[in-house]
């Protein structure tokens, strides 16, 4: 997983470099006594534990010291475009000092802050500085060859040109010039190594771990409401389709017993009629199964169920498959469907003459391509039933990728882990 | 005529053997599981074997590979499979040797007992019985883009429909209420149009169609 959101490091304008060192600069001269301070009163805090007074002090410093690791976060992501997930562990609002204290020492953030800021203060302090400085820098060596040498009767050293003279002043002004080029490409770098480092420091796998869980969350959101919205569906449709066919094929049988003896050519229309209800009842049952879990799915796996269905389609459909053994059943379920939403998609919308849909397994991934070759221009967005399939595949982790040049061919890749 | 029944479901298995004996079929077996079917087809040589797909231990296709086996073991073997569901896959499997006596149908059909027992006898005779919606399926999509189809009238069409179920063309005239006569010259008109070589024999007739709509895919 990248977490660089935007790339802040290609940008070489001169405004780019200015920024970048002024930034810097404010980098530098926050971060030495902001990480130094934070420093000495979390060891003194932390020491002070034992005798008590640490137990009331070290929340508030530690507090301090996240707010401190928060804003540098903040500042990552605005200025570098490098994001570092904070991943604290919450703690309870009404704890006692002592609760407190511990929790936080017990967690592994917390290490991971105090780690970062020794680091901070030596290296990150460096590598803020250095964009500021190779801007600076190479001024002096200006100001040196415009006459500044003068003030330095006993010689003075720029970088390592010894300056003695105008001829001398001006190789510092070269050394400058040389210097500057540099500054043109390392500045904005500088900075983004800067946030790196602290990513690298102060960012841990937990900030991965909480990103997880968020799209976990917000997947398994996705998952009840479809599964809800799923059920209100069948329920609907058994309540008015099979349902209500099967209680008036109970009013029919019911008017028949009553009719037998006195009417029996009047019974024998409605025998018919209550047949043909039944007959009814069951095809709605019937499709209704099929798009719960269609029996072929069921009985033969996903290969064949593909298959079959490639069968029912209007447009000469190729299926080859290559999967040993079946998945899991949820899994076939949302590959079918899916597969399933394409192939639907690809007939009524791409205008193709023929579809091909490889379906293979291979290193705990489930892949299924479709690929017609119709008219393409597919997207996935709102409103397309591609970003259905986009949100019924994250259920599962699996991802779709679309490519569908206006003009065609469309290839729908879906991919899902399985075991 | 003697039949091996395999039906998990009992009131559906009660209910076969009560039709086919009303219609004086003798019940060899009335089995409920595939390991069950496969021994029954193996001692007892049925005239005819009815079964279901779905058949116990695994719930899945059992039944259909139990049918499969069997007609490998003794081609020919007439079986009439049914199911709560049609699905082509299954009918080109059950017609993939070509040696006929297969059938394959929805288990409603059962409710019009005489349509259901005329299919069991026809496949016990050798021909075949397609469910209407495997060939309405078939003729669906082959339709639109395929131009012999596409030149038969409407009433063409229907023959071809009835005639690829495995029906014969006195029963299609019978269905149709027309002459046998119109039916004859219907099914020459359709075989003109499809290129298909006219025979007398109702199995390889249906054979011939359903391979002409295999064609090409």
């Amino acid at each position: 997983m990248t977490m660089d959101t935007k790339n802040g490091s290609g940008r070489t304008t001169g405004r780019g470099i200015g920024l970048a060192a002024v930034r810097g600069l404010a980098l530098a001269l926050v971060s030495l006594p902001g990480a130094v301070l934070c420093f000495c009163l979390s060891l003194v805090s932390i020491a002070l534990i034992p005798i008590g007074v640490g137990i009331v002090t070290t929340p508030y410093v530690l507090t301090g010291v996240r707010a401190f690791a928060d804003a540098r976060r903040v500042l990552a992501a605005e200025w570098g475009g490098v994001r570092i997930p904070p991943a604290y562990r919450p703690l309870p609002q009404d704890a006692n000092p002592w609760a407190r204290t511990f929790g936080m020492l017990r967690d592994p953030a917390t290490w991971r802050d105090l780690w970062w800021l020794p680091v901070d203060m030596t290296a990150g302090f460096v590598t803020a500085l250095l964009p500021a400085v190779l801007l600076l820098y190479p001024l002096e060596g200006f100001a040196l060859a415009l006459g500044l040498w003068r003030v330095f009767p006993d010689g003075y050293w720029y970088g390592f040109v010894p300056v003695t003279g105008q001829a001398s002043a001006f190789g510092a002004a070269a050394l400058g010039l040389v210097l500057l080029f540099l500054a043109h490409f390392l500045t904005p770098r500088l900075l983004g190594a800067h946030f790196r480092l602290t990513r690298a420091v102060l960012g841990s796998n937990q900030g991965e771990l909480a990103e997880r869980v968020r799209v976990l969350t917000e997947t398994r959101r996705d998952a009840v409401d479809t599964s809800a919205a799923e059920l209100r569906r069948i329920e609907r449709d058994l309540h008015d389709g099979a349902q209500a066919r099967l209680v008036a094929v109970g009013m029919d049988l019911g008017t028949i017993e009553a009719l037998l003896d006195k009417d029996p050519a009047r019974a024998k229309e409605l025998i018919a009629q209550a047949r043909k209800s039944s007959v009814e009842a069951l095809t709605e049952l019937r499709e209704l199964v099929r798009g719960i879990h269609p029996p072929v799915l069921a009985e033969r796996g996903l290969g064949d169920a593909v298959r079959a269905l490639a069968l029912r389609l209007p447009v000469a459909t190729e299926v080859s498959v290559d999967l040993p053994g079946r998945a899991e059943a949820p899994v076939e379920s949302a590959a079918y469907f899916a597969v399933s939403e394409v192939l639907t998609n690809a007939v009524k919308h791409a205008g193709a003459d023929r579809i091909w849909v490889d379906l293979h397994r291979a290193a705990g991934m489930l892949r299924a391509t479709v690929t017609d070759n119709g008219k393409g221009g597919a997207v996935i967005g709102a409103g397309s039933g591609l970003a259905g399939v986009e949100r019924r595949l994250g259920t599962f982790d699996g991802v779709l990728a679309v490519s569908s040049p206006v003009g065609g061919p469309t290839m729908v890749t879906m991919e899902i882990p399985c075991a | 005529m003697r039949v091996v029944l395999a039906e998990d479901l009992f009131l559906l298995r009660d209910g076969l053997v009560r039709l086919l004996q009303a219609h004086d079929f003798e019940i060899a077996a009335a089995v409920e599981t595939g390991p069950e079917l496969a021994a029954a087809l193996a001692e007892l040589d049925p005239d005819v074997a009815v079964v279901d797909v779905r058949l116990p231990p695994t719930h899945t296709d059992e039944g259909l590979q139990c049918a499969l086996e069997a007609r490998r073991k003794r081609p020919g073997l007439p079986v009439l499979v049914l199911s709560q569901h049609v699905e082509q896959l299954y009918a080109r499997e059950l017609l993939a040797d070509g040696s006929g006596g297969v059938g394959y149908l929805l288990k409603d059909r059962v409710f019009d007992a005489e349509q259901f027992v005329d299919a069991v006898r026809r496949v016990a005779a050798g021909g075949t019985a397609m469910d209407p919606q495997v060939i309405q399926q078939l003729l669906a999509r082959r339709s639109g883009d395929d131009p012999p189809l596409a030149r038969l009238t409407p009433r063409e069409r229907e023959v071809l429909e009835l005639m690829a179920q495995g029906r014969s063309n006195a029963a299609i005239a019978g269905k149709l209420v027309v002459t046998e006569r119109a039916i004859a010259k219907h099914t020459a008109n359709i075989f003109a149009k499809l290129g298909l070589e006219v025979s007398d024999d109702d199995n390889r007739r249906v054979l011939a169609v359903l391979a002409y709509l295999d064609h090409g895919r």
